[in-house]
Parts: C-alpha cells; structure tokens; sequence
C-alpha cells in the first residue's frame, strides 16, 4: 500500500473537466459526450447515471482510452488523475506508454458481462497473473500465488483450484468475482465498474455490492460507478451525475439528489419509479399512474437546439431552446455549493418549482 | 367466485433425458381469479417465463394440469387450442425479437386478425389496426413502418396492440419491461394498467423487479428453482414476507432511498442446478434458517393465514416475520 500523503485526502483521486467525445458516422458526427466534469475523492464512489445512450460507458471508455480506434472518435477536454507518487496526469494527454502502465495497474475496470470480458481459453489464474507479471515484473510462480490470493480475497470457494479452470466453468455471480480479482490484482487506486451488476440476479448483485464495498473499505480506492439501477446508486454511491443525452444534467451528493432533486430530468426519473410510489397519493378510487416522463430521447444525429431535454420537460420555455444551459454550481447549497451543479434555466433564473418530494 | 379464471395444478415441465431431466417446473400450484393480476416473481432459472409459456401451451406440460375457466387446456385439440388462443395472449419479454423484422406493423397486426377472422374486409381490417395502434399510444400513419424504424418502447407498444388484437381476457406478461429504460418503462406500465382497466383483463405478469410488481399485481407467487415458495396477497408480501426465501429476495433488492438502512445480509452461495436440485426443500442450502429436517421431505405449501401459503416446514421463523424483516420495512416494525 503506498503512503498517503496530506494532498490525498483533498485533491481529487480523479478530476474530469469538459470532456467531450464525438463519433463520425455515416450519417453524420455524433456527439456521445459532450462537456462532462465531475470528480471522484480518495475513497469514494461516484455514480454516472443514465438511461442506454445517455454518454455513460463512453464516458469510462475515454477515460481509458479504450474506444476503439476505428470509432475515429475525437476526444478532447482534460482528466486529471493523482497517481500514487502523488503525481498528477492527465489521461486523455500522457503517452500511450504511460498509460499502458496505468491500466488494469493504477486504474482497472470491471464490465456488465463477465463471459464476454474474460478470455475463454486461458485458465483463470493465468489471466490474473498476467497484469501482476506486466505490472509488477513478478515471476511466473510468484505471480500465480498472487493470482490466487485474489481469488481468495474475493471469496471464491477452492481458489487453488479454481486457479486451472476456465470462466465457462463459473456461474455469472463467480465470474463477476472472478472480474474483480483480476480488476483487484495490482491494487488499483481508481475502479471504473460499468454496470457491474445489471447482469446478475438480485441475490448475486447484493454479493458483488457487498464486495465492492469491503475492498473499497480496504484498499481506500476510489470507485466510478457506471450504472441505470437507481436503487444501487442510493445505497452504494456518494456522489452522483446523473447524465441525458451525452450532458451530465446534474451532479449532487446521493442524499441530496434522491431528497432534492433540481433537474426537471432528475426529478422525473425519481418520479417514475414505481418504489417511490407506494404511499403515493393515488391511493384507492382513482386510477394508479406513474409519473411517466413522456416522449423519448432526440437523435444524437439532430438533437433539440438548446437543452436536450426541453421537448420531454414540463417546465420547457422559450429560454430553453436559445441556448444549452451551463452546468452550474447551486448557490443556495452555500457550504457544499462545490458539490451540487445542475444544468438547467431554472436554477439560473430561478422560478418557483412545485415538486412534491416522494 | 366459484371457477377461476385459471387453475394451475401440479404443473411439471422438465426438459431433457427422462433419467436426469432439468426440473424447470416441478408441481406447482396457483389459480388466477377474472380480473386479477398475479405476479410470478423469481430469479432466473426459477421457472417463471416456462410457467407463462406452458399456460398458453406454447410449450406443452409433462405434468399436471392448467385449466381455463375449468376446462382443461392439455387435453384440447390444436383447432379448440387456436380458438381459445384468442382469450388467451402474450407479450413478451423482447422487443426486439418477438416482432418478425420482415413484416410492416400493419401486416403483424393483420395477422392476427386474419387467423381470427376478426376483420371483415380490407377497410374494417384498416380500421381495426388503427384503433390497436391509437389504443398503444402509436399513430396510424406509423402502420407501414418496419419494426427496426421504432424505439424499444414503441416495439413494446406493437406487442401489446399484437396481443390486445383479439380482445383477450387474459394476457401472460413475460418480463415485458425489462428491456426498457426506465422513463420509458414508467409509460408502458401507465398503458398496461389502461388498458386492464379499461377491457377488465386478468393478468399473469412475470417479473424480476420487484418494484414493478408490488406496484401493478394484486397477488404474487413467489418461486426459487421450479417450486412455488410463497404465494401472498401483494401488500401483505411486501409488507410481512414470511418465506425465507421472500425475505432474502427482498432484501437484497436495493429500494431507491439512501435514507433507508443498506441491508447487508446477503443470500450466500448460487442458485443450485436444476438438474440435481437439493433433496427436500430446494432453498434448504442457501437458507439460513435451515435444519436437518429440511432435507427431509420437501415441505407442502400450507395455508399460514387469510390467502397466504407458504412452503417451510421452520413454522417458528414463520411466526416472527414481523420482527425479522424490520431491515427491509422498519416504518413496520412498530405495527401489532
């Protein structure tokens, strides 16, 4: 474990500022992510919520540099990592070589579907060796005894056994441990999980929850969570950006979003679900409805001018559609103000707002 | 109400070789009353989409019976099982899947209503895909479109107006929301509770989330490897589970409120095989509840209160669900 020094605990493990990524297509340049910061302290889970298309595993992947290079995706904007000398990077601009050392060393990620991001035919134990020989220049046998450390580590039942078998062999559930061990292996100061979970069985997910958050509790790592499950996000994130159409719309601690949500888009994404409606008002006599928000999201290819979310918003005016609305601090947070942004006219030319809190 | 709507009894379906067949289902019991909506609720691999699937006879039992206003779907002919395949639909889980690519939504509609004669010539046929397109929140000009030309909300539109074409009384639900983002599935659960009201249509709603189904059934039955675990009235489930394996399932479902407290208790170990399910009870090596009698006999699913069933022998972990579950519902915790 490296030493943490003073600087640790008030900088950032990892800063993001105006990041941006645009797909040339066929049919014209999509804009996937445009304008995304956010930050993620030493030791702390920040959420990326969103529903499909709304810029959240772009987002990871271009942190990580792995879009891939036919995408001709053009990247730009600025993320600053503190590494464990201490030192700060930005990802998206130090040499391939520097950051070849960083992944799956300093940084790893985990995805949503554990058979696909294994390799099939190398044994498990050879995968999780492999970044301990890379990383850290350990033997052939000193790196499989690392291996199978991890495999215990993530309470997999029989690890020296399970270290010459193959990820078919496994259940979903083992497999995601499997994912973590390897993610685990080199001590990683920053885990980027892409919906971790979103393939696994309610019982199964509450086991990789619980996981995460005892490694998290161990290592002091800092965790981006990539998800659209807003029930683990109330449980397990600190912070969360929750992102529409590429933007993230607004960004809070988690019991400040789920308590105030200040988004139009926010507050109907709480509003629609289901959990959030059981002592809700429209008890007996007239007909239960959730709060749909209605429509659906614009075509990155010819999106709305001004905010994304206008056409679905009840509040949209004509002040929505001049221009995309900044995202800006909250003034009336005061003390935590650097913690709440939202993107959006209202809270710059703050208007009375009726929304009843679930 | 004398004869249910539907009656399932004993229904076994397993799959594979006769010597050491997958257990997908293996005798369970439930019946649903005109007009109610029913939850099925499970992990996977617990038998919930084969259950919706047998009940229509797309896939045919290997045991026991399901019945439609008593008469017995097995033994109908398959021109009496077409018939009755216009009071008896589906939506599935895919939306993207279960509408065939090839045709426009005009002719997927039509289909249906040729096969059922429902349309007497081309303008009352015309007419009626555009009242089913109306009904589903889709307009009338969309009906020569292609279903890859809509999102999977408005694919999940066009399976719902494929399976209101008949004027069913009763429609399986498999899963139909899980493809769904949730804003959008906020809208097809809206249009699902529409049109139950408005064509008094008895439901079999399948489901993994939780949320959605204490939110839309009015009873659930709740199943862990083919067997039936509990079966409780929605309110009651959620409010006082009673099964271990309910309470475990609820438990580990994470509400959407960070005020609540994170329940740590997780469920320990994988779903068993079905294959070689464990000897009396299945849930017995999970459960933490569970002795050696457990392994005993497989425990029959008992009456423990008004329209409450469950299948535990532990009566005495039963009789303290109130306490038990205080993680899950503290706000009733306090209630006598």
């Amino acid at each position: 474990m490296p030493a943490t020094t003073p600087q640790d605990a008030i900088r950032p493990r990892l800063k993001v500022e105006h990041l941006s990524a645009s797909f040339h297509t066929d049919e014209g340049v999509v804009p996937a992510v445009a304008d995304v910061s956010f930050g993620i302290a030493p030791g702390q889970t920040t959420a990326l919520v969103g529903e499909s298309g709304s810029g959240k595993s772009v987002t990871s992947l271009a942190l990580m540099r792995l879009l891939s290079r036919n995408a001709r995706a053009r990247v730009a904007g600025q993320a600053w990592f503190v590494d464990r000398k201490g030192q700060s990077l930005d990802l998206l601009a130090v040499p391939e070589k520097t950051m070849r050392g960083l992944r799956g060393n300093e940084i790893a990620m985990i995805f949503q579907e554990p058979m696909t991001s294994l390799n099939p035919v190398f044994t498990m134990g050879e995968q999780i060796a492999e970044s301990v020989r890379l990383h850290r220049g350990a033997t052939h046998a000193a790196a499989l005894a690392q291996a199978k450390r991890m495999l215990e580590l993530v309470e997999i039942p029989a690890a020296a056994q399970r270290l010459h078998e193959y990820p078919h062999q496994l259940s979903g559930g083992m497999r995601q441990r499997v994912m973590i061990a390897l993610a685990m292996a080199c001590e990683p100061t920053l885990l980027i999980a892409d919906e971790p979970t979103t393939a696994l069985d309610v019982t199964i997910q509450a086991q990789i929850l619980e996981l995460m958050r005892r490694l998290q509790a161990q290592t002091g790592m800092s965790i981006l969570f990539i998800t659209h499950n807003l029930g683990v996000v109330a449980h397990h994130a600190d912070d969360v950006a929750v992102m529409y159409a590429g933007r993230i719309v607004e960004s809070a601690p988690v019991r400040e979003l789920f308590a105030q949500p200040q988004h139009p888009y926010t507050q109907g994404l709480l509003d629609c679900l289901p959990a959030r409606h059981r002592d809700g008002p429209n008890e007996a006599g007239s007909p239960r409805r959730l709060r749909a928000i209605r429509g659906q999201v614009a075509s990155p290819l010819s999106p709305p001018p001004g905010c994304a979310f206008a056409p679905r918003c009840d509040h949209a005016s004509a002040a929505c559609t001049s221009g995309m609305p900044e995202l800006l601090a909250d003034e009336a947070g005061a003390g935590l103000a650097s913690r709440r942004f939202t993107r959006c006219v209202l809270r710059q030319a703050p208007l009375a707002m009726e929304h009843a809190p679930a | 109400m004398s004869t249910p709507l539907i009656e399932v009894k004993h229904l076994q379906r397993f799959f594979g070789p006769a010597a050491r067949p997958v257990r997908a289902v293996d005798d369970v019991s439930f019946t649903i009353e005109a007009g109610e909506t029913l939850g099925l609720v499970g992990e996977s691999g617990s038998g919930k989409s084969t259950i919706g699937r047998t009940l229509l006879r797309l896939i045919d039992a290997t045991g026991g019976e399901v019945r439609y206003r008593g008469e017995d779907l097995g033994r109908a002919s398959a021109s009496r099982m077409r018939e009755l395949r216009s009071k008896l639909q589906i939506i599935f889980q895919d939306p993207y899947a279960s509408l065939n690519p090839k045709m426009r939504v005009r002719d997927i509609l039509g289909e249906v209503l040729d096969i059922h004669r429902l349309a007497r010539g081309p303008g009352q046929r015309e007419k009626r895909i555009t009242e089913l397109l109306e009904l589903v929140g889709l307009r009338a000009d969309q009906a020569s479109r292609y279903p890859h030309e809509f999102s999977g909300g408005q694919r999940q539109r066009i399976g719902v107006a494929r399976a209101l074409a008949v004027e069913p009384e009763f429609i399986v639900a498999d899963e139909p929301l899980s493809a769904l983002d949730v804003s959008i599935q906020a809208q097809v659960v809206n249009l699902l509770c529409e049109l139950r009201e408005r064509f008094k249509l008895t439901m079999l709603f399948i489901s993994h989330d939780l949320d959605v189904v204490e939110y839309l059934c009015d009873r659930v039955v709740v199943l862990y490897l083919g067997r039936v675990m509990e079966v409780a009235p929605t309110r009651e489930l959620f409010e006082r589970p009673m099964h271990p394996y309910t309470r475990a399932l609820l438990a580990a479902s994470p509400r959407p409120d960070p005020t609540q407290p994170t329940v740590r208790i997780a469920l320990k170990g994988d779903i068993p095989s079905p294959v070689d399910p464990p000897s009396g009870c299945v849930f017995r090596t999970r459960c933490p509840h569970a002795i050696e009698a457990c392994a005993a006999q497989r425990p029959p699913l008992e009456a423990v209160g008004a329209h409450r069933y469950s299948a535990c022998i532990r009566h005495d972990i039963l009789a303290v669900a109130d306490t038990a579950n205080t993680v899950n519902t503290p706000e009733k915790a306090t209630l006598p």
